[in-house]
């Protein structure tokens, strides 16, 4: 029954980990701006000597 | 492409960057027609650098060019000047943050960060589109500052630049923090919960009794940063409160968390139970959740401008027939300034050269330019139409006519106390009978058992801490706050909304209030116009940006255009143009009627018309007051006191009074000094005083007032400082707001009465001594999510029902 402590130690542990990425995302800015990178993403990377593409 | 222009021909002629209407297709690329040459430039200068996506993204995405005045960005290479904007900077690399009131769709966004096509020294640009700011890195070598700022107004995204605007980045700190102390005290919460767990169960076998002990140690261990860290807001401002002796609800709910702590370590360490260290730490998770909820910010929206805001950062100046740049706080009495078509005057000056038309929308909210003639004194913040003038200085910008507002009293930084938000009022008397309780139990129990005594005492407390009650308010505010958002009522904060529901008294400004800037109310008087003069007229006044032409252009309903020939416009006098070989003037009467004088008292401003040089007549202007005003006027005079407030003459008395009635305190020619005393004055009279007004004029007053709310036809447009913002379209609804915030203050109530009842029934254990950790991890969180519930579900349904969602 003693691998419990071990168990609950490696839980912990990978519950920390996870707290600590939480807390690097808010300091990276990741919560400043939750729109725009919705729209960003739909941009198309450029294709150059596009040029019929302006007619739909 | 083919087929679009058909439909264009027979309906309108749209601009292929602003989607404005043109009014020929004289100004075209291929099949690309332009309403200006301006938005006709932009386009070249996109295509030139292949980046038309721009006008796939979002149709006729452009901003209309053809207001635009070109500006000097000179003095960006004021090495002083250039610190304050900049963010940061070594030398070769710098970053700067440019906020850019015009972004309003994908394609804004797509051209904003794709500027390093246009000019190979900025490295990298990006735009945050809720904030409407954009942070540019660029390389000090190969460009610098003022080419970043021209390249941005070339396009038609003008940076607001001024040194004032920094302060958002403040909050956004604040924010962060929030989030930090959100996340430890959830993951903690979480931990502590499962930790908790052979607790919850009873499970008395071997194996468990052996990792209790282990498991309450280790809920020691989490609970701790949820006791110095994500609590401690709480113990600061209660340690503030009542160091100012006033009782606010922090008070209790520190009592509660420093209670629950302190008897669960006691009760671990001398293992006599397990403590309630995982209601303690639910309860600080709560308590930030409704925080953070209580915490929404409109992003983009700033209700701290004052003057500075307005004022350009920098003019130029004339010293010995040199121009150079000079920041705006550093000028002198004494300065030559030379302002140019469009810009403002930052401080009250004389006039030494030129001919001035000063429009001071921005001060009185009259939009009529007044002539000004060589040695007249100009007011600051009023803006000049026509060409450059040349003025000195009298006075310095902060001691001007219009700045010496902020000098007052009431702009000095208060902190903003919430004494007198109704969670406290009650938190005082709550604490006190909590208190109260807890004592009477204990000695109750004194004599009896010591040990039951102390666990009476302290289960008193613990059960009592105000979570719910801490949490009602935030969470039916945030929700109406949101509700009024949704309305385009924007508000500062959520206690503006209690404010909002105590006031007596409504004082509103008149011009650009309750009248409207959009569509002034345009009336022709003079010989009947024949329908071909009126086209005549509809013509020419197409070719003019000026507000008056335009809503003359929307008074002839008149589809078909005539092309002219040698138009004129005179900035501030008039236009004229020769159409079909007739000679049309529009304009002042000094301009049209060439030998009159201007003396003449006009209450309504008029513009002549004349038709080869024959007058026809005159179109008068006149206020044109907001849609609905009358039932909003009706609905609110039965419970408030009303005040109306204009800069103006008394002109539109009459009219004001088809729309309120005769109890109505009407006040002309008010300076912003006599709207700020009388506000002052009806406060000393024990009114709670609701401001509704528009331009800096009214700074002072909505600042003095209780509840001061700036009305903006465009809501991303400068307003003064203010608690809120109400978009124009939304005046109707204005005691439809009010009522709501009533609701709101009652819905707490009952949040209160009910969160009260459960703290009966806790109480009821408590005072026993018998309150067991498992009942205080049912009761507490139970009582915090009731309450949540009932007020978010409460207020939207009854927003809901009247038509607020």
């Amino acid at each position: 029954m003693s691998v419990i402590f071990v168990l609950i130690g490696f839980s912990s542990f990978v519950a920390i980990m996870f707290l600590a990425a939480y807390i690097w995302s808010v300091k990276t800015g990741q919560y400043d701006d939750n729109y725009t990178p919705s729209i960003r993403i739909l941009f198309d990377n450029e294709v150059k000597k596009e040029t019929s593409k302006k007619n739909s | 492409m083919r087929k679009d222009q058909e439909i264009g021909i027979a309906e309108k002629l749209i601009c292929y960057h602003c989607g404005e209407e043109c009014s020929d297709d004289e100004i075209r690329i291929g099949e690309k027609l332009f309403c200006c040459n301006g938005c006709k430039t932009v386009y070249e200068l996109l295509d030139a650098n292949d980046l038309c996506t721009y006008y796939n993204l979002d149709e006729n995405p452009g901003l209309s060019q053809k207001n635009d005045i070109k500006k000097n960005f000179d003095f960006l290479e004021d090495p002083e000047l250039k610190e304050k904007l900049i963010d940061f900077t070594d030398g070769k690399i710098t970053t700067v943050t440019f906020s850019i009131p015009q972004v309003h769709c994908s394609s804004c966004i797509w051209i904003l960060e794709n500027l390093y096509k246009m000019d190979s020294g900025i490295i990298h640009s990006e735009a945050n589109f809720l904030k409407k700011i954009v942070s540019v890195k660029f390389d000090e070598e190969k460009t610098n500052l003022k080419n970043v700022v021209i390249l941005l107004d070339s396009i038609g995204y003008e940076p607001d630049l001024n040194l004032a605007e920094k302060e958002f980045e403040k909050s956004a700190v604040i924010n962060k923090k929030l989030w930090y102390k959100i996340g430890v005290a959830g993951f903690c919460a979480g931990n502590i919960m499962l930790f908790s767990f052979p607790e919850y169960l009873s499970l008395n076998d071997l194996t468990t009794d052996n990792i209790k002990p282990v498991f309450s140690y280790l809920n020691i261990l989490f609970s701790l940063p949820v006791f110095f860290y994500s609590a401690s807001d709480y113990f600061v401002s209660a340690y503030k409160g009542l160091k100012k002796k006033i009782v606010n609800v922090d008070v209790p709910i520190s009592l509660g968390i420093i209670v629950l702590f302190f008897r669960s370590l006691f009760e671990i360490f001398t293992q006599t139970g397990a403590g309630y260290l995982d209601s303690m730490t639910a309860l600080v998770f709560f308590l930030i959740v409704g925080k953070m909820f209580q915490n929404k910010t409109y992003a983009a929206l700033n209700f701290e401008r004052n003057y500075k805001s307005y004022f350009p950062i920098a003019v130029t100046i004339i010293k010995n027939k040199i121009e150079t740049t000079k920041p705006v706080e550093k000028l002198m009495v004494g300065d030559r300034i030379v302002i140019k078509n469009g810009e403002l005057i930052p401080a009250d000056a004389i006039l030494i050269n030129g001919s001035a038309f000063i429009d001071y929308s921005f001060v009185t909210g009259e939009s009529n330019p007044i002539e000004k003639v060589n040695g007249d004194l100009i007011y600051a913040g009023g803006r000049q139409v026509g060409g450059a003038i040349e003025i000195e200085t009298v006075k310095e910008v902060s001691q001007s006519y219009l700045t010496r507002l902020w000098n007052n009293k009431v702009f000095e930084k208060e902190d903003e106390s919430k004494i007198d938000a109704f969670v406290n009022v009650v938190s005082k008397y709550f604490t006190f009978v909590v208190i109260s309780i807890a004592s009477f139990a204990a000695i109750y129990w004194f004599p009896i058992d010591s040990s039951l005594a102390f666990n009476a005492l302290t289960a008193v407390l613990i059960i009592a801490c105000p979570c719910a009650l801490a949490l009602s308010t935030p969470f039916t505010l945030g929700s109406s706050m949101r509700i009024f958002g949704r309305n385009k009522f924007y508000l500062k904060s959520t206690h503006i909304i209690e404010k909002l529901s105590s006031i007596t008294s409504i004082v509103f400004d008149k011009t650009g209030t309750i009248t409207e800037t959009k569509n002034a109310h345009v009336n022709f008087q003079g010989d009947d116009l024949s329908d071909y003069e009126k086209k005549l007229v509809k013509s020419l006044v197409r070719n003019s940006s000026h507000p008056l032409s335009k809503s003359i252009f929307e008074l002839f309903e008149s589809a078909e255009l005539l092309t002219i020939n040698n138009y004129q416009e005179i900035p501030g006098q008039g236009i004229t143009a020769e159409i079909d070989g007739n000679q049309i003037q529009i304009g002042s009467k000094t301009y049209v009627l060439e030998n009159s004088n201007n003396d003449e008292n006009n209450l309504s401003t008029k513009v002549y018309l004349s038709i080869n040089e024959s007058v026809k007549g005159f179109f008068t202007i006149g206020n044109s007051y907001r849609p609905k005003l009358k039932e909003v006027i009706s609905s609110l005079q039965d419970h408030y006191k009303l005040s109306v407030l204009s800069g103006d003459n008394d002109g539109e008395k009459e009219t004001l009074l088809q729309f309120f009635t005769n109890r109505t305190k009407m006040l002309f020619k008010q300076t912003p000094y006599d709207k700020l005393a009388f506000i002052e004055n009806l406060q000393n009279k024990n009114a709670k005083v609701l401001m509704i007004g528009d331009g800096l004029n009214d700074a002072g007053a909505l600042k003095r007032s209780n509840v001061g709310i700036s009305i903006a036809e465009d809501i991303n447009n400068f307003s003064p400082a203010c608690d809120g913002i109400l978009d124009a379209d939304s005046f109707n609804k204005l005691d439809t707001f009010i009522k709501f915030s009533k609701t709101s203050k009652n819905i707490i109530i009952l949040s209160f009465i009910i969160s009260f009842l459960y703290n009966i029934v806790g109480l009821s254990f408590a005072v026993q001594g018998s309150l067991s950790p498992v009942i205080s991890a049912i009761l507490m969180p139970l009582s915090s999510i009731s309450v949540v519930v009932f007020s978010t579900l409460t207020t939207n349904m009854i927003a809901k029902k009247r038509g607020l969602l």
